[in-house]
């Protein structure tokens, strides 16, 4: 933090810290999180601020990570849980699957799990293998769950105080591209932001963008590049990817009749096949062209070299504004 | 290589003490109270069999063979300690405070079954079906209790085939790592449906996957309900007073098949089982209470008159609890509704209409 600006990172830190002091149930764990503060620094000073027994250590082992989550959950703690990157995850999937989504259904209430497991995602930081997957399509598909991925400090402040308050579990994606890109001014004021809504950036008739994540900086710059040809978009952030705010994106698409989505993640199955699908459904008559996607291919992330084409560019999306566009 | 683990047996099979008895085995009334416990058990697992076999609940995995462990383990527990079961834990949610009714309607297909009523189970985890994972739920169970400074206990069952998987071994280390109140009960059956234990796992024992996490490793004949409780208890004790972990492995024997979806002559022999029945926990401990003046025939016949009304009871409970109303399946997915779902839910009542309507709908 400097002159009262965070980086998204940062106001990950600042609600965790918020969330710590607000609620002593709140407890943080994961790999490296105490003395050194997360791989990524999102969990420093804590350890020194709230003690060894809220802010803990554990064994290298993802699968008890959020095993014991569940655990401590059903007890009434509110578990924080840091997964150290999301190639490391699936370990964790069957926990989630299979008992933290459904832990409250299947005992028709008596017990829940309010847990939240925090994950860095996505690609564009040279980092080695299976460190910059962007898969929240699998976590999405859950039953029960709650998805978010925050896409500025701001957002990324409110929308974990909340998923921290949520008495349902929460997978909260942070796209390690933002964490420390353009520090805003941000107050620590302990505001929450709604769940289950996507928020609109940028407000425009002509061209809906969806998106979420870190592919919200080159949609912006598109929407920006558009605008000085006189070409006005709409730049919504999905943000809670489960549940999905449908009616917000219909209402734009039902306005703008044109809709691009861009996610990092690749295209088959993804998140964005869910929305362009209920665009469908809900609007179809309203589109003035076939809905575009813009996304990654159906490969794994290259290795730092090629991940650049692996991503969407601002000129990938503009080439499918192009065609949304000029569909006759 | 060998790893010397105690193994604790204190009856014969015949019921005769091999040795001098545990102190506490002069309390006549908690053995007849155990035994009891056990009769009701068998005969209640009995009975969900049978209303399998009738199509009256679905399928059910029998804890038959496994009484002694689980009434003891049931039993020694605190109502303020918490049971995290797998699916074969009939006899320890009994002896805990589980309805036999909301056993029947688990099983029966119905939610609410996991909804138990009685104050001293309402921490309680439902029971496990993904093998093993339940371990790990024990261990934060446990990570809570040490974190608020309880003096309580996570106990955490399984079976022999779930030994094999990460999550107990993962569990085991992370108890061991950071000493955690929790007992591990190992209910070594000697099958995972066809897999017999000596191609489970290489090593000798079971328990001694115990000793590499840190954390004491033992074995008991889990058919002498007086070693199993002598030596749960032992490690109950140490967990509630803060000196850690323990994994006590019973040695008993799969009577039943695994559920009822399964058919156990197809992979053992019926030698096997005949041999086994020589050693099961039930008659044991009846012989040995026998043998002491304390137990007789009429004590029997009045004993399981009285399950067989209690049983029969529940039954009706059961059968008279109704089903559940279509939108139930969304009533507790979330705490706070998603606007999302709200289309989903209309969804399945339109369809609940159609099937309600049946030709009439045309």
């Amino acid at each position: 933090m400097s002159d009262g600006k965070y980086s998204l990172v940062e106001a990950v830190n600042l609600a965790l810290h918020r969330a710590m002091r607000e609620d002593e149930r709140v407890v943080v764990f994961g790999e490296d999180v105490g003395v050194n503060g997360g791989v990524f620094r999102a969990t420093l000073g804590l350890r020194g601020a709230f003690g060894f027994k809220r802010v803990i250590d554990t064994p290298l082992a993802e699968t008890m990570i959020a095993g014991l989550a569940v655990g401590m959950a059903a007890q009434g703690l509110k578990p924080v849980l840091e997964i150290q990157f999301m190639g490391f995850i699936y370990a964790a999937m069957e926990q989630l699957v299979s008992h933290a989504s459904r832990l409250r259904n299947r005992t028709r209430g008596r017990l829940a799990c309010p847990l939240v497991l925090r994950a860095p995602m996505g690609a564009g930081i040279r980092a080695p293998e299976h460190h910059s997957e962007s898969t929240e399509a699998l976590f999405a598909h859950i039953p029960g769950l709650r998805v978010l991925v925050p896409s500025s400090p701001a957002r990324a402040y409110g929308l974990l105080l909340a998923a921290i308050d949520d008495p349902d579990p929460v997978v909260f994606l942070e796209p390690t591209r933002l964490y420390r890109m353009n520090p805003q001014p941000l107050a620590d004021d302990g505001r929450r932001l709604p769940l289950d809504s996507c928020f609109t950036l940028r407000e425009g008739g002509d061209v809906t963008l969806v998106s979420w994540g870190a592919s919200l900086v080159e949609t912006l710059q598109a929407a920006g590049a558009l605008a000085e040809r006189g070409v006005e978009a709409e730049v919504i952030d999905v943000a809670c990817l489960k549940p999905l705010d449908l009616d917000t994106l219909e209402a734009s698409v039902r306005k703008t009749g044109r809709c691009v989505i861009v996610h990092e993640a690749p295209k088959s199955c993804a998140v964005g096949a869910e929305i362009a699908a209920s665009l469908y459904e809900r609007a179809l008559l309203d589109l003035q062209a076939p809905i575009q996607r813009v996304t990654a291919p159906d490969i794994p992330p290259p290795l730092y070299r090629l991940e650049s084409y692996y991503m969407p560019g601002v000129a990938d999306i503009l080439a499918a504004c192009e065609t949304v566009l000029e569909y006759a | 290589m060998t790893t010397e683990l105690p193994c604790t047996r204190y009856l014969a099979p015949d019921g005769r003490p091999l040795g001098a008895l545990p102190a506490w085995a002069d309390d006549f009334d908690l053995l007849t109270r155990l035994y009891r416990q056990m009769v009701l058990t068998r005969l209640f697992d009995r009975k969900a069999v049978a209303l399998q076999r009738t199509g009256r609940i679905g399928t059910y995995a029998p804890t038959l063979g496994q009484e002694a462990i689980g009434v003891a383990v049931g039993s020694l527990m605190r109502p303020e300690d918490v049971l995290v079961p797998y699916y074969r834990d009939t006899a320890v949610q009994l002896m805990r405070g589980v309805k036999m009714e909301e056993i029947l309607l688990y099983w029966g297909g119905d939610e609410r079954g996991s909804d138990y009523a009685d104050p001293a189970v309402r921490e309680d985890f439902p029971i496990c079906v993904p093998i093993a994972t339940q371990s790990l739920h024990a261990c934060g169970v446990a990570t809570a209790f040490k974190i608020r400074g309880e003096r309580r206990v996570a106990v955490t069952t399984c079976g022999d085939g779930a030994t094999s998987k990460g999550d107990f071994l993962e569990a085991l280390n992370v108890a061991g790592a950071w000493q955690l109140p929790v007992v591990f009960v190992v209910n070594n059956n000697q099958w995972a449906i066809s897999v017999p234990r000596r191609i489970q796992c290489g090593a000798p024992t079971l328990a001694q996957k115990a000793v590499g996490a840190g954390l004491p490793g033992e074995q008991v004949d889990g058919n002498d309900i007086i070693a199993v409780y002598d030596r749960v208890g032992s490690a109950l004790e140490r967990a509630r007073q803060g000196k850690g972990p323990a994994l006590v492995e019973c040695l008993s024997y799969r009577l039943g098949d695994h559920t009822t979806a399964d058919d156990a002559t197809r992979y053992r022999p019926d030698e096997e089982v005949r041999q086994a029945w020589q050693e099961e926990p039930v008659k044991r401990l009846q012989s040995f209470l026998a043998a002491r003046g304390v137990w007789d025939e009429s004590r029997e016949q009045a004993l399981i008159a009285d399950c067989q009304a209690q049983v029969q009871r529940a039954v009706t409970v059961f059968e008279a609890a109704g089903q559940q109303p279509v939108e139930s399946v969304f009533e507790h997915l979330y705490a706070r509704w998603p606007a999302a779902l709200t289309e989903q839910r209309e969804m399945v009542a339109e369809r609940a209409a159609r099937a309600r309507g049946g030709e009439s709908d045309e």
